[in-house]
């Protein structure tokens, strides 16, 4: 992989997007660079997962200005699909259940499909196990797991793990992860986080949406931003993911509107 | 609603070709002289026109049911031909079949040739009202099982046919039992003495080819004691942009230990896009476990027909009978389903177990309708039903009907439920995953009907597996 010069892994530059006739995203400018970890975080209702959405390329949303280059490519005019095996990946907030399909066919499906894409070798049944069963270990998961519906009757800390597990997986050079935190109790916290953090190389991005502080205690970012009403208000170091769990958004918001006036 | 899940096109048709061949058919229009031809063409005994004249009679003091949650204009039962046979050619040997219906069943990968035939699969040939041929006859002859055309049978084994016809489902059963009894024309009789494994399938495909006609068939399988059959059906017809009549009656019966197996996969036309044309199959099928220890399982593949109306059914007389039902519904289009099944409790310790998949795409609407009813005597009766339905986009319609009877208390009812949609969240999902939506949309309907696929003989569950793909082929594009 040679490495962007300059532009680095991805760049967003005033992406707007609505869902029906609400505009949610209203202008949002944001670099991320190889190796870099960055971490999104705001009220509810501020635009973070639409952004998450918008990059993975959810059909519900409209992208009605702005440009996204990846690796230097528009993006936006990819389908989803193609998204994916050009190594975006997406760990969703909630993530959908397929009953009747066992998680070891759809996860080899998806390896088979992204690595395929990229000229590798299709895996088969007993050679995917193995691996997947060497990937399950990092986040400490019951075999029994690979011959359940994907996701049916997961708790929420089982259905985060498969989003990480699927992540290592796919082995993706830009992970956007929504809200992976969110919903875990601190040693799943903890284990879905040394799960991330173990993907974590020079060559990729991260970008974790995050409404608490305390997933940063285990992921540490490089960047922090703030997000209110659809924009990008504030960026900083980690030191602002502490501030802000201190002090609220509120004081954020009232900088932002006082630097505009 | 997104443009993805809008494009929703089928692949066309592929068995919609008419085969140009001369008829010979009764006029159009349904009276006792109509009946009394068709059953003088077919060389009928006396009994068996009275058994016609019988059900006609009764079938006139009957109405059309309405319960069924489906809709379309009335039917003219005058306007229908009630016999179209192929025209013979003067050829008297089983061997020589017209070679444009040989090239017709040939284009339906249906092979009447027994050296072409799948093997191990004896297939009985139904074109419009007659049984054009039937393979691997003397072979299981020797194995002394009985499979032909039901007009052989009336022929060559008349008392079997006598004994049982009608016993499972009486002439007055039902509307469209009744008329299949007084206009039956042909169909599949199977009989398999005491103690015998059936040494191959037995199958029948059914082709409706002329326009104007509605195809009424009869199957009869008796199973004696101890002995086992399995019976695969298939059915096709070609595109009109009228309706044809499909009213058939399946009668099963199985004595002591017996077992009959009977799988169906059926792609009649189903109309066009719009709900234009497609084929009203409107079919009564019932097995009786009359002997201990029977076991009749009706496994079902339904992707075709304008209007589906069936119910196959077991009654559960011997005690530790069992019944089983395993169905996948799916509608596309305007296509409209309402089918399920009966089960019906009557000696003791009797099992029946329940397994439907409705899938409905488009802006059809499809109804699982069953009733589970247990007897006074039925000591120890046990009965599970599970019934989920899938929706593809949010135009679709599916409903679930369940009707429990239980007059014992020591029975076991259980009946689970479920409802989902092929959405646009979950084909994100997947695509977000690098899979793109037709794989997406095969592997979730294949994870669906796993449950009832895995009961398909082998041949079947791959034909029934990429038949499913046919039909929903773009459905989510």
């Amino acid at each position: 992989m040679t490495k962007q010069q300059g532009n680095g892994l991805l760049e967003v530059r005033g992406l707007t997007a609505r869902v029906g006739d609400r505009q949610i995203l209203k202008g949002i400018d944001l670099a991320i660079r190889a190796g870099e970890v960055h971490a999104i975080m705001g009220p509810n209702g501020s635009g973070k997962s639409t952004l998450a959405k918008v990059l993975a390329g959810h059909p519900s949303y409209e992208v009605t200005g702005g440009e996204v280059l990846y690796e230097g490519r528009n993006l936006l005019e990819l389908p989803p699909e193609e998204r994916a095996r050009a190594g975006v990946f997406l760990g969703f907030q909630y993530p959908i259940e397929v009953p009747g399909v066992t998680n070891s066919a759809f996860l080899r499906l998806a390896y088979n499909t992204v690595h395929g894409s990229r000229g590798k070798e299709e895996l088969d049944p007993l050679e995917f196990d193995d691996l997947v069963r060497e990937k399950m270990k990092l986040l400490q998961m019951n075999p029994d797991f690979l011959e359940r519906s994907v996701n049916a009757g997961f708790s929420g800390g089982e259905r985060k793990r498969n989003e990480v597990l699927q992540m290592a997986l796919l082995e993706p050079r830009l992970a956007i992860l929504d809200e992976t935190d969110s919903g875990l109790d601190i040693d799943a916290l903890r284990i879905v986080a040394g799960g991330v953090n173990a993907l974590r190389t020079a060559d990729n991005g991260i970008l974790l949406v995050t409404h608490y502080q305390r997933l940063l205690n285990y992921i540490v970012p490089d960047f922090v931003h703030v997000m209110d009403g659809g924009r990008i208000i504030k960026t900083g170091d980690k030191s602002l993911a502490l501030e802000l769990e201190e002090r609220g958004y509120d004081w954020v918001a009232r900088e932002y509107k006082a630097k505009a006036a | 609603m997104s443009s993805a899940i809008q494009t929703l096109v089928n692949r066309p048709y592929k068995h919609g070709f008419r085969t140009e061949i001369e008829a010979d058919s009764v006029p159009k229009g349904l009276s006792e002289d109509i009946i009394r031809l068709i059953s003088q063409k077919k060389n009928e005994p006396e009994w068996l026109l009275d058994f016609r004249l019988k059900a006609y009679r009764h079938w006139l003091t009957m109405t059309e049911p309405t319960w069924p949650n489906v809709k379309y204009p009335k039917i003219d039962f005058q306007d229908i031909i009630y016999f179209s046979a192929p025209k013979p050619k003067d050829k008297k040997s089983m061997d020589e079949v017209d070679p444009e219906l040989l090239r017709t069943f040939e284009k339906l990968g249906v092979p009447m040739n027994e050296r072409a035939a799948l093997a191990g699969v004896a297939v009985d040939v139904i074109f419009d009202s007659v049984s054009v041929t039937t393979t691997f006859k003397k072979k299981l002859a020797e194995a002394g099982v009985i499979f032909c055309s039901f007009s052989e049978a009336v022929r060559d084994h008349p008392e079997l046919v006598r004994r049982y016809l009608g016993s499972v489902v009486p002439p007055g059963d039902n509307f469209y039992a009744a008329l299949n009894s007084a206009v039956f024309t042909d169909g599949s009789f199977c009989y398999i003495p005491k103690g015998v494994r059936c040494p191959m399938e037995l199958s029948t495909y059914f082709r409706i080819n002329t326009q104007e006609s509605g195809q009424f068939e009869r199957t009869l399988i008796v199973a004696e004691d101890d002995s086992y059959v399995s019976y695969l059906e298939g059915c096709t017809a070609p595109q009109f942009d009228t309706n044809q009549l499909h009213a058939a009656v399946v009668e099963l019966v199985a004595m002591d230990r017996a077992e009959i197996k009977y799988s169906t996969v059926q792609n009649w036309y189903a109309g066009d896009e719009n709900g234009k044309g497609g084929i009203y199959n409107f079919v009564t099928k019932r097995g009786l476990c009359k002997g201990a220890d029977s076991k009749i399982s009706w496994t079902q593949v339904e992707t075709g027909s304008a209007i589906t109306w069936k119910y196959p059914s077991c009654v559960l007389l011997g005690d530790n009978s069992v019944g089983e039902f395993y169905s996948v519904a799916l509608t596309n289009h305007h296509q409209q389903a309402d089918t399920g099944t009966k089960m019906v409790h009557i000696g003791r310790n009797t099992r029946s177990r329940i397994i439907s998949k409705g899938i409905s795409a488009g802006v059809s609407n499809n109804s699982y309708r069953g009733l589970v009813k247990i007897g006074a005597k039925a000591e120890g009766a046990r009965n599970f039903s599970q019934c989920d339905s899938m929706l593809i986009g949010d135009r679709c319609g599916a409903n679930t009907f369940p009707y429990l009877q239980v007059a014992n208390s020591t029975a076991t009812v259980e009946h689970e439920a479920s409802t989902s949609k092929i959405g646009e969240d979950q084909l994100f999902y997947f695509a977000s995953r690098g899979i793109d939506t037709e794989e997406a949309v095969s592997m979730i309907i294949n994870g669906f009907v796993r449950d009832v696929f895995i009961h398909l003989p082998m041949e079947f569950a791959v034909e029934a597996t990429k038949l499913l793909g046919i039909k929903l082929e773009g459905s989510v594009g």
